[in-house]
């Protein structure tokens, strides 16, 4: 109720600059794709229809593939469970480190600094090498893929949070809330988590991004999403050897991994400027200076 | 360069003022509304102009657009400043810096702090052609004199978080000072210090100006202070120099209505007179009414006020101008005059004591804050609890609160010992006893309305339906004089007077009997830390609230306390209903006489 204020006027400021305009268009270009793709595919994306890596026809625009499967098709069909279980990856990444990163701002010391000193070790891997490592000892079904991937964002993300948290946990309005006897659990809820909706709201693009080219890498490894299904990462696996003879059975797929990512990106990142007020007017930038606090006497 | 020359050689143009304002205006660089307008003055050297004003008012721009500087976003939109003749709104290092010295308000954020005090007085030196080997170290020996560092053993080689605050302002003077500037244009610099430190700065800054001559531009928010120091003040609303004058002409007999607002408006250290806050807010740059930006808040507003800008118009003589149609008719009238003073409490109505404190000692880790302090505070009366910084005020009202739980003795609420740790007070303890925040712009979530606020401590503390909560909402908003219309209003659509009033309601809606107020005036405007002052000292006479006042500012004691306890280092000093009439100690007498007054002896 109260936090959402900030979180929608920081996310409708970022869309209004022609920055997070821009970005904005280009993730809902492939969002769209990727979901109204597989009502719209013009042959059965797992049948072999045509012949292996077939150069583009009139009948099938963008070739065949490693088996003779129409790219185009595939193409449109294998965007959305990639985009799904990014989703999924990073409300678990996200979720999971904001809770982490506000406990241990709010309870400090031993609190603190276990689990910093945790996430340190946790970062100390890189972020796919991790991810990995738990795909393959837990195995690699498509919701552990997600669960894998979200583990490897937490440790990220609830550094990030923390140190935000931080300088909110030592404004007087938590003392006060204490005063009231709060339960410390309501007040990071109530008090401490809406005022880092900024910074969790620019994780959640970045960390978004990270899932999809963690998932497509994991795909291309083949872990995760199983042939026959389509899916990008899996095509750029699946058609590299026939890079020559039909290259759009991988450029396409690669195109739209990379479109996102900065289409992700650069909408994320008018975020993060937005909710820094750097693309305020400089109007409100140097009353903003200039007004509050004259301190003492 | 002639007429650095000529300072050097100590020759100086009589004709010629040392420093000539014409029509200055800065205004922000994408809309161009003006931030600062109009504004005209001169300055001779050896003398100091005040500038006086509430936050937003301009002067700090105006003080930085002399050195031909603004904040990012604002640019220098006409006008002329001329030093010796010379322009230095274009000027570069030639004068800036070597003639025109500046001081920051916040020496701390100011000193490089990776740079010990001797590498910073060289730098600057070493910038100056004049000064070249043996006698850099001849001129900082000297600075240091002249700026009373020379007892401190080893200042050179300190870093400047070594220093105390008050060393760390002497060294920015000394910086300052160092080339022997022309003028020097200081902005707040003894905000944040101590009384007996300001003193000591003021007392330095006085003394270097008028033996070598500089001249000053002081700003300020603190009238008291300029009133000791300043030849001549200008007094700044929304933009623009409203008065300028004399300074004991100017606060003796205020000839525009913001000056004589602001003059009601402080708490006098001498006597205890009822407050008048200003109402309303300046308005904001581009937003300003038509004719005189003052006219909306003015109670001797005339129709034709709208009409236009008043020229700056001269009142007894040409040494004092106020820009005001009405400067005639307020000149006439003495500020203070009709202002009444207030009636004390009664000394002893025999009740028992509401909170008793006895051989208190706190400490934060390793350090001891508080030593064997004991008082009791009665009810229904004011107690304040003075010191200066480091002192344990804000240590000992936190002990009592429950924010601070590392302290051995007794505090008894009724006769009944507190459990240091809150958690072990109970809900009706909790309730009886309110806290207010120094600083409202950090003791209110930003993410909730004033209503959520307001409402938080009775959904934590009190079993009430919906509708018994809505009704005390309101009571506690109508009694810190805020309508329902704030009901619905994020902390960040409020002014600074207006937060503190929020945060005072979530106090009262408890309806307490004990209010811990710490510093809360502080971070606010003399306007409105009168109405504040008014608000609480109502609340005590007429809610029978008892008050715990912790404050540095022994004016604001003399208005509002019945009784008052210093203390020093942790033990208290003097404890009584007369310690600022009959101080008995020698520090209290020392206090007493380090701050500032509006009327010099």
């Amino acid at each position: 109720m109260s936090g959402r204020r900030q979180g929608l006027a920081v996310l409708v400021a970022a869309a209004r600059t022609q920055r997070g305009a821009v970005g904005l268009v280009i993730v809902a270009a492939v969002v769209l794709l990727a979901v109204a793709g597989p009502l719209v595919v013009p042959h059965p994306p797992t049948e072999s229809v045509t012949g292996t890596f077939a150069e583009p026809s009139s009948a099938f625009p963008l070739g065949g593939d490693n088996i003779g499967r129409d790219v185009l098709s595939r193409v449109l069909a294998g965007g959305w469970l990639l985009l799904v279980m990014a989703a999924a990856a990073t409300a678990i990444g996200v979720g999971g480190g904001v809770i982490l990163g506000i406990a241990a701002a709010y309870r400090g010391r031993l609190t603190d600094g276990l689990l910093m000193r945790a996430v340190d070790v946790l970062l100390a891997f890189p972020q796919l090498v991790f991810a990995l490592l738990l795909v393959s000892v837990l195995g690699s079904h498509g919701w552990l893929i997600v669960l894998a991937v979200g583990i490897s964002h937490a440790p990220q993300v609830a550094r990030v949070v923390r140190a935000t948290a931080l300088e909110i946990c030592e404004r007087d309005f938590v003392r006060s809330v204490e005063l009231m006897g709060t339960p410390a659990r309501r007040v990071m809820t109530g008090e401490v988590l809406p005022n880092v909706t900024s910074v969790v709201t620019v994780e959640l693009g970045l960390r978004f991004t990270w899932s999809i080219l963690i998932i497509a890498s994991l795909s291309f490894l083949g872990l995760g999403i199983q042939p026959p299904e389509a899916n990008w990462g899996l095509m750029i696996n699946e058609n590299r050897i026939g890079l020559v003879s039909n290259p759009w059975a991988v450029v396409v797929p690669t195109a739209l991994i990379a479109i996102i990512t900065i289409g992700l990106n650069t909408f994320t990142d008018a975020i993060a400027r937005a909710s820094l007020g750097v693309e305020r007017p400089a109007e409100e930038a140097a009353l903003a200076a200039g007004t509050p606090l004259e301190l003492a006497s | 360069m002639s007429a650095a020359a000529a300072s050097e050689l100590g020759v100086v143009d009589e004709a010629q003022p040392l420093l000539a304002v014409d029509r200055l205006r800065v205004v922000i660089a994408r809309s161009q509304a003006a931030v600062v307008d109009e504004a005209s003055f001169t300055l001779d050297q050896g003398e100091v102009l005040g500038l006086v004003g509430e936050s937003g008012s301009g002067k700090t721009t105006l003080a930085l657009a002399l050195l031909g500087h603004t904040r990012r976003g604002l640019e220098i939109g006409g006008g002329q400043v001329l030093f010796r003749g010379l322009d230095a709104l274009s000027a570069g290092p030639e004068l800036r810096g070597s003639q025109i010295a500046y001081v920051a308000q916040d020496p701390a954020a100011a000193l490089n702090p990776t740079l010990r005090v001797g590498t910073l007085l060289r730098e600057v030196l070493r910038a100056d052609g004049r000064f070249q080997g043996a006698a850099v170290d001849e001129r900082i020996a000297e600075l240091l004199e002249e700026v009373r560092l020379v007892g401190v053993a080893g200042v050179l080689d300190a870093l400047p978080h070594q220093l105390s605050g008050g060393q760390q302002q002497r060294v920015m003077l000394a910086l300052a000072f160092a080339r022997r500037p022309g003028l020097i244009v200081l902005d707040e610099p003894t905000t944040g210090l101590d009384v007996t430190t300001q003193r000591h700065v003021l007392d330095t800054v006085r003394t270097l100006c008028g033996q070598y001559h500089v001249g000053a531009v002081y700003v300020s928010h603190d009238l008291a202070v300029v009133a000791e120091l300043a030849d001549r003040v200008g007094v700044m609303y929304a933009g623009r120099l409203v008065e300028l004058g004399p300074t004991g002409r100017v606060f003796r007999t205020p000839a525009h209505p913001y000056t004589r607002g602001l003059l009601r408006a402080i708490p006098s250290p001498t006597r205890a007179h009822v407050l008048a806050g200003l109402e309303g807010q300046p308005p904001r740059p581009g937003a300003r009414p038509h004719g005189c930006s003052f006219t909306p808040r003015c109670e001797f507003a005339l129709a034709e006020c709208r009409a236009g800008e008043p020229a700056p118009a001269p009142v007894a003589g040409d040494a004092h101008w106020a820009r005001c149609l009405r400067a005639d008719t307020i000149v006439g009238l003495r500020p203070l005059a009709e202002l009444p003073e207030r009636e004390r409490q009664p000394e002893d109505d025999g009740e028992p004591p509401l909170l008793e404190v006895n051989s208190l000692r706190a400490a934060y880790g390793e350090r001891q804050v508080l030593t064997d302090v004991g008082f009791a505070v009665r009810p229904h009366r004011c107690l304040a609890i003075v010191g200066e910084s480091g002192a344990g005020k804000t240590t000992l009202a936190r002990c009592i609160a429950g924010l601070h739980s590392n302290w051995e003795g007794t505090i008894a609420m009724d006769g009944r010992p507190l459990s240091a740790d809150r958690r072990g007070r109970g809900r009706e303890l909790t309730r009886r006893m309110q806290y207010i925040f120094q600083n409202p712009y950090t003791s209110l979530n930003p993410r909730k309305t004033a209503e959520q606020l307001v409402e938080q401590p009775l959904r934590e503390l009190m079993s009430l339906s919906r509708a018994e909560r809505s009704e005390r909402v309101s009571d506690a908003l109508a009694e810190a004089a805020l309508s329902d219309d704030y009901r619905g209003r994020y902390p960040d659509e409020l002014s600074g007077g207006e937060r503190q009033r929020v945060a005072i309601a979530r106090a009262l809606v408890l309806e307490p009997e004990l209010l811990i107020c710490d510093e809360v005036t502080s971070a606010l405007d003399v306007s409105v830390q009168a109405a504040i002052v008014e608000l609480l000292h109502r609340l005590q006479r007429t809610r029978g609230v008892t008050l715990l006042l912790i404050t540095h500012n022994l004016a604001l004691v003399r208005s509002l306390a019945d009784d008052v306890l210093i203390l020093r280092d942790g033990r208290i000093v003097e404890h009584g209903p007369d310690v600022l009439d009959q101080p008995k100690s020698e520090y209290a007498t020392q206090l007493l006489a380090n701050v500032p007054s509006l009327t010099p002896a």
